[in-house]
């Protein structure tokens, strides 16, 4: 049964969170910030980004909920309360998301308590960043079918192999690594390793372009790079097990070790108002007077609102269908309602649309042509909304697996 | 009022909803239902008036259950209960398409206890003593949110005389007695009308949907005396404004349960029928779009009972959560609808396939109260100024 409101422990938790949030927001960045961790580029924003989820994780508002031998606070229960006082009151993202989101909760899973103490307090305090290494030139939605190789040699594995839309891997120490030990057997023949990437032989970064003109995301290239035994996670051919815990932390079905800032829904959909007030239409009027365009802003809330409840819902047995239910849609409502709400602002906006980043006369700077063209990273990115729906149809409703 | 995580919904409230369930499955099967509403088409959409197709006694036992007094103050006989539960028992009537006017009984007690008065106690415990009641308020206008019916009151005797319409008025021939809308000098006034009122004359509309009835009342010289009046004149649209999120949430959670119902029905056939070689749901051209409706309904049940618990804790939230909720609901019976015909190929466009039923009963549910663009338009007034 789902607690009926906050403990007395969380309301005092809550309270010191808005209290050190109030007291602790860091003056605005100097440059811009692009929209999510995952498109930051430049030094500057990964230094300034860098040093408030240090600040975060030193407050106690990041690995909140995770053991103190391994860098977090050891508290139960209060993340949830951390991440939702940050993105209440609208700070700076955390920089290492993949680290807190994928790495540190397959980690704090998977590893050996060596592994536990050395990686995860470096991640939390974003000391160390993450990067993944799942998808490849020929392994996207069908991701079992990854060929990057992995070879023992003594104490040592030697992989090579080519990695791609690997976020962050320009800044990161460390990334998750999916990989072929075996062709015996598709899914069998998987392991997964932390794999060291600054500085390390054999290790080639280079920056991907992005739709959007930005880079953002890399390629990653493994040519006879040689990592030790003790990087492993788990056992060898445990690869898909790994991978699949990873998953589920990514598509949003489970809690990581922190998240927050960003912008919140409500304040989206005020974004979208005041963008709609402020476009002009023939006439004196504006794309607010527009019954059309109320209606689907309105839609749009209705779909944000229904997003957060549904999050709620998901953690009341009573209400819930089955377990994996709501958990599993998390990754299809989120991405499909951001893409939907940068493409109605455009439509809000009109022909302002046209002015991209940069431009003297673009609404919000130039953002939601970006965002729009952004968000295709978040319907494709870790298993596209097609495989999303797949899952669904097969898990929680029965229906026979597609080919 | 800080809002309970799990909406409210507690060991109790779960009780209740199970133990519904439970009563519908063992005595509503679908094999029970199509005798009832739907054995033949010629009975169904043949005759004139249209056949009140429900089975009495099942709805004397769901009353005995104590399904109509779940939102009654105990004073009144009633057990409560909070709005969730009430929204649950709804969702499970609605799963099993139950044709009887517990919606519209379960509306009518939201508006009584708007009315803030001692007659509107005394019919709320007419309710919780087993009556079903129905509202009249609405014009030719489909005025839902305000008492516009086109009904004048006239100062008389002890009490008023009416004349005039009132329409859209859900399971009046299952009703006891009426919530009526009329119009005074100094403003409208809602008043009790019993079924068998001298003066009274139900006119039965010719609907789609085969598991409700509807009719205008028309009124002629209907005597009502002072005990009579539910609301004084000039109280009566703030009664109906009061009631207006929890109406919204009961009609929606019909929608949710009776759209769980599509949606299992049509993954069942998915699972099952072959063609190609393949289970349907093999295909992803079948298997997304049902997907798709799972996605839809859980928004909107998600919804229903954010806004009922909102109802129930937060009242400052409730409006706007409601109309959310309606909005995502009558959105989501019209495309599950359309999708549990479609996905099940021809037989699906036949009288012998159950889901026209529920069809017919979602689409009845979309425009009721307001459909997605209806409250729409008012969610997007909360942001003028």
């Amino acid at each position: 049964m789902a607690q009926r409101v906050d403990t007395p422990e969380q309301t005092e938790f809550r309270e010191y969170c808005r209290r050190w949030l109030c007291e602790n927001r860091p003056a605005p960045a100097p440059f811009r910030l692009p929209l999510s961790a995952i498109e930051v580029m430049t030094e500057d924003q990964r230094g300034y980004l860098q040093s408030w989820q240090n600040k975060c994780h030193a407050a106690g508002l990041v690995g909140t909920d995770y053991p103190k031998a391994y860098g977090g606070h050891g508290h139960k229960g209060m993340q949830s309360i951390a991440s939702q006082e940050m993105g209440r009151a609208g700070v700076p993202y955390m920089l290492n998301i993949i680290g807190l989101n994928m790495a540190a909760p397959t980690i704090l899973v998977h590893g050996t308590e060596e592994q536990k103490r050395r990686y995860l307090p470096q991640l939390l305090s974003c000391d160390e960043i993450w990067c993944q290494g799942f998808s490849e030139p020929g392994a996207g939605s069908d991701l079992a079918g990854v060929q990057a190789s992995a070879v023992r040699d003594g104490d040592n594995w030697i992989i090579n192999g080519h990695k791609v839309w690997t976020s962050l891997a320009h800044f990161a120490h460390w990334m998750i690594l999916l990989v072929r030990t075996s062709t015996d057997d598709k899914y069998k023949g998987l392991s997964y390793f932390i794999a060291p990437i600054r500085g390390a032989a054999g290790v080639t970064v280079r920056p991907l372009i992005k739709v959007t003109g930005e880079t953002g995301f890399n390629e990653v290239l493994f040519e006879d790079a040689a990592i030790p035994d003790t990087l492993r996670l788990d056992e060898v051919g445990k690869g898909w097990d790994v991978a699949m815990t990873t998953l589920t932390y990514e598509r949003g079905a489970a809690e990581g070790a922190g998240s927050g800032g960003g912008t919140s829904w409500d304040d989206r959909i005020g974004q979208l108002v005041q963008l709609a007030k402020a476009s002009k239409r023939p006439g004196g009027r504006t794309a607010w007077d527009e019954e059309v365009l109320r209606d689907k802003i309105m839609a749009i809330a209705t779909r944000a609102e229904g997003l957060r409840q549904t999050q709620r819902r998901a953690r009341v047995e009573g209400l819930c269908v089955l377990p994996l239910r709501l958990p599993l849609q998390q990754k299809v409502l989120t991405s499909e309602l951001l893409q939907d709400m940068a493409a109605l602002a455009l439509e809000i906006e009109g022909p302002y649309s046209s002015l991209y980043l940069g431009d003297r006369r673009a609404p919000d700077s130039g953002q939601w042509p970006l965002a729009y063209l952004n968000s295709y990273g978040f319907t494709i990115a870790a298993g596209s909304n097609e495989i999303q729906r797949n899952i669904l149809g097969e898990r929680v409703l029965g229906m026979a697996k597609s080919k | 009022m800080a809002q309970p995580k799990d909406f409210g919904f507690g060991s109790d409230e779960q009780m209740v909803r199970d133990q519904a369930s439970r009563f519908l499955k063992d005595n509503l099967p679908v094999d029970k239902l199509r005798a009832l509403v739907a054995h033949d088409h010629h009975g169904a959409y043949g005759s004139n008036p249209q056949p009140v197709a429900w089975d009495e006694a099942l709805w004397n036992q769901a009353v005995s259950l104590g399904w109509t007094g779940l939102s009654i103050a105990e004073e009144q006989g009633g057990v409560a209960m909070p709005l969730v539960a009430a929204a649950a028992v709804a969702e499970e009537a609605g799963r099993a398409a139950l044709p009887s006017p517990l919606l519209a009984t379960l509306c009518a007690t939201e508006v009584l206890k708007a009315c803030e008065s001692n007659n509107a106690r005394a019919a709320l415990e007419t309710i919780a003593g087993g009556s079903a009641a129905s509202l009249a308020t609405v014009g030719e206008d489909a005025s839902w949110e305000t008492a516009d019916a086109d009904v004048v009151a006239t100062p008389a005797a002890g009490g008023f005389t009416l004349s005039g319409n009132a329409h859209f008025v859900q399971d009046a021939r299952k009703s006891a007695f009426f919530v009526v809308a009329a119009r005074t000098e100094s403003g409208t006034l809602l008043v009790r009308v019993d079924a068998d009122a001298p003066g009274l004359t139900l006119e039965a509309d010719r609907i789609t949907d085969l598991t409700r009835d509807q009719a205008s009342l028309a009124l002629s010289d209907v005597e009502v005396k002072a005990a009579d009046v539910l609301a004084e004149p000039g109280k009566a649209d703030a009664a109906i404004a009061r009631a207006l999120p929890a109406i919204l949430v009961l009609i929606a959670a019909d929608i949710c349960g009776a759209g769980e119902w599509q949606l299992q029905t049509t993954a069942e056939y998915a699972r099952t029928r072959r063609q190609f070689d393949h289970a349907l749901g093999f295909f992803q051209a079948v298997k997304h779009p049902i997907v798709n409706m799972m996605i839809d309904l859980d928004r909107a049940k998600s919804l229903v009972y954010a806004a009922a618990c909102a109802v129930d804790h937060a009242p400052q939230d409730a409006i706007r959560l409601a109309r959310m909720a309606k909005a995502a609901a009558s959105d989501a019976a019209g495309f599950v609808s359309g999708r549990s015909i479609q996905l099940h190929g021809g037989i699906g466009f036949t009288w012998e396939c159950d889901v026209h039923i529920w069809v017919k009963r979602q689409q009845h549910s979309q425009f009721l109260f307001g459909d997605g663009s209806w409250h729409r338009a008012r969610l997007a007034q909360a942001y003028d100024s």
